[in-house]
Order: structure tokens, then sequence, then C-alpha cells
């Protein structure tokens, strides 16, 4: 479908111009870049994420594609969301 | 009181040594007794582009090391008298520059001259942080290409929150926007961010805007900043630059594009 608005368009000869495709790039990435300064940075978020998996794997056997650490920024607060696909049989201790 | 103006960018190649000296050279002319600072310690280059280079013996490293006093490191300018060049050192590394010792010197320049004018170097590592540490002002040198608007985002983050200004809690840096390397051609037909994009994108002032030109380089094989040559729209782009600076309303030239033979003979503009 897209393929043929793109089509379209360059037919029409109203392709995007490159530097509206500049500006919208730098618009997306400077929004994401500004909202991580002058924050806590997640340099640490690989850390926690071993050190939790450690933690865990010592009572659960979990594969390391189950567990995910991910950071969201809001205005006000941040969500730390720790994410634990537990396996089928729960107790089956290491 | 003096003030301490850094020309920064994040980027390299984007027309800070260039914009240094001509901006610097520009005060100068205007009376205002004024020094420009190389602080590319290991890569220096202002004194090549103001033309000075067989003249240097001492460097902002000797001065800072008090091996000798500022009086015999600074160059006298060839073009204005009212300028002064401090080279920076060719041979040390960079961390051979302080704080401490940068800031004794910028305390002695501010007894004796009107404007600081702190040239960067490129990047964000010590010699750009300890350029722009001290800073009153900053000239922003922006290309209208997105790596160049990126990086420049990325100085002005730096300035908010580490300079001196910032960590002191003072008055935040002066911010300016120097649109450098501009092509109105490139930009009418959609090849290039427009001057508006760029100041939407870094929301601050924009202080001026230099046309891309061939006299650049011509003024940087002479050694002689650009501001001082004849008939070029550079050196007046760099001329209203100043004049703006020091606080004339002069309208933003050089941001359309010029009317061809055949346009200005049908009465365009």
């Amino acid at each position: 479908m897209s393929m043929i608005v793109g089509l379209i368009d360059y037919l029409r000869g109203n392709e995007k111009k490159s530097a509206v495709v500049a500006k919208e790039r730098l618009q997306i990435i400077l929004a994401h870049e500004r909202a991580g300064r002058g924050t806590a940075t997640p340099d640490y978020l690989p850390a926690l994420q071993e050190e939790l998996m450690a933690v865990i794997a010592k009572y659960i056997h979990i594969d390391r594609d189950s567990f995910k650490v991910q950071l969201e920024k809001h205005d006000q607060y941040d969500v730390l969301e720790l994410n634990i696909t537990l396996p089928d049989k729960i107790n089956s201790r290491v | 009181m003096a003030k301490v103006i850094v020309v920064t960018s994040g980027k390299g190649g984007v027309g800070k040594t260039t914009t240094s000296a001509s901006f610097s050279s520009g005060l100068a002319m205007r009376g205002n007794r004024t020094v420009v600072i190389d602080f590319d310690v290991g890569l220096r280059n202002l004194d090549l582009i103001m033309g000075c280079e067989r003249r240097v013996v001492y460097d902002i490293i000797n001065v800072i090391n008090g091996e000798v006093s500022l009086k015999q490191a600074l160059i006298k300018d060839k073009n204005c008298d009212n300028l002064y060049i401090l080279p920076a050192s060719q041979t040390r590394d960079k961390d051979a520059l302080n704080l401490e010792g940068v800031e004794r010197i910028l305390d002695e320049l501010k007894e004796s001259f009107d404007f600081i004018v702190c040239d960067s170097p490129a990047g964000i590592e010590s010699g750009a942080f300890t350029a722009m540490y001290f800073a009153d002002e900053a000239l922003v040198v922006t290309n209208p290409e997105v790596s160049s608007v990126r990086d420049s985002d990325r100085i002005l983050g730096i300035l908010a929150a580490k300079s001196k200004r910032a960590v002191e809690g003072l008055e935040p840096v002066k911010e300016h926007l120097l649109v450098t390397r501009y092509d109105p051609k490139r930009v009418n037909t959609g090849a290039m961010l427009s001057v508006v994009d760029i100041q939407e994108i870094l929301r601050i002032p924009l202080l001026g805007v230099i046309p891309e030109s061939a006299s650049v380089l011509q003024a940087s094989n002479a050694g002689t900043p650009a501001i001082h040559l004849d008939k070029s729209d550079v050196a007046e782009a760099y001329r209203d630059v100043v004049g703006r600076f020091m606080g004339e309303d002069l309208p933003m030239r050089f941001i359309s594009e010029k009317a061809g033979f055949f346009k200005r003979l049908l009465g365009g503009h």
C-alpha cells in the first residue's frame, strides 16, 4: 500500500524533500536525547538486569530471553519495569 | 566588566576557528580591547587563520605553568590594534590545560580586555570543556546538516548543566546560534535544512547566518580573517554578526537566493 502511495507521490513530484526528512529525524532523536539528559542515566540497567537475573536464577530456572528490564520516563516519575516469564513448572529448582 | 565568549560546536570542521578569528577581529575593529585564545592544545590552528604562526614563541601552557608571563605570550594582531592572540601549545597534550590555570589567566586578562574569545576544540573532552566552563556567552556554530545540529544540541545541554554559571547557579550562559556554510539555493530546493528549521530544533536566538563561500578558503590560505576580505558576503555577514552582538538591530542577510542576472533584469529583487 505504502509503495503505491510512494509511487503516486513520486509521479506527482511531491516526494519528501531530504531537508524535511532531516528535520523529522533530528526532532525525534533530540527529543529522545534531551529526555535522558539531566536525569539519572539508565547506564546501570544492564548491570541491574544481570544481578536480578542471578538472584532469580538461584531459585527458578529461567531463560535469558524471558527476562526484561525496562525504564520508562514520564513527566513526574519513572517506571522501572521487570518482566519475567516463568517457565511452566515453576518449582523446578536448579 | 570583561566578557568571556566561547565559540563552540561539538562537531569539528563547522567553522569555529574561522568564526573565532573573524568575530574577535570584528570586535576589535569596533574599538573593543579583545583577546582570542586557542584552546585546541595539540592541534593549534588559530595562529594560521590569524596569520601569526611564525610569531608564536610562547603559548597558553607556558603561561599556565608559570614559565612566562601572559604579556610575553600574547601576540599582537597584524590587522587590528586592539586585538591579541594567545596560541595553544602544539607539543603538549590537552591534559596540560587545567581549570585553575585557565581561571587565573582569564582573571588576569579581564583586567585589561573587554572581550575574551575562547576558540574551543571539537568534541566534548577536557579541552572543549575547559574552553566553555568560564563562558558568559556562547556562539554555537552550526552547519545546516544533521550531525552538526545534533552535536550543537549536545553542547547546549553541557553549557546548561556543567558550565561554571550552571554549577554555581548563576544566570545561565547566554547562547547565540550562528549558522555557517549556508546555501540558500539548496535550502530553496529542499536539499538543505533552513535556518528556521535549525532554530526551531535548537531553540536559541539566531545571531547570524554565514553563507557558504569560496572566500573562506581564500582567507585561510592568506592567513587573513575572512571579515577583512573586500566585496565578500562572508565578510559582510561576519560584520553583521558583530553588530548584532553589540546590540544593533540588523536584518538577516544572505538567507535568500541571490537574484540572477535575468531576474534582476526583469525587475526581481
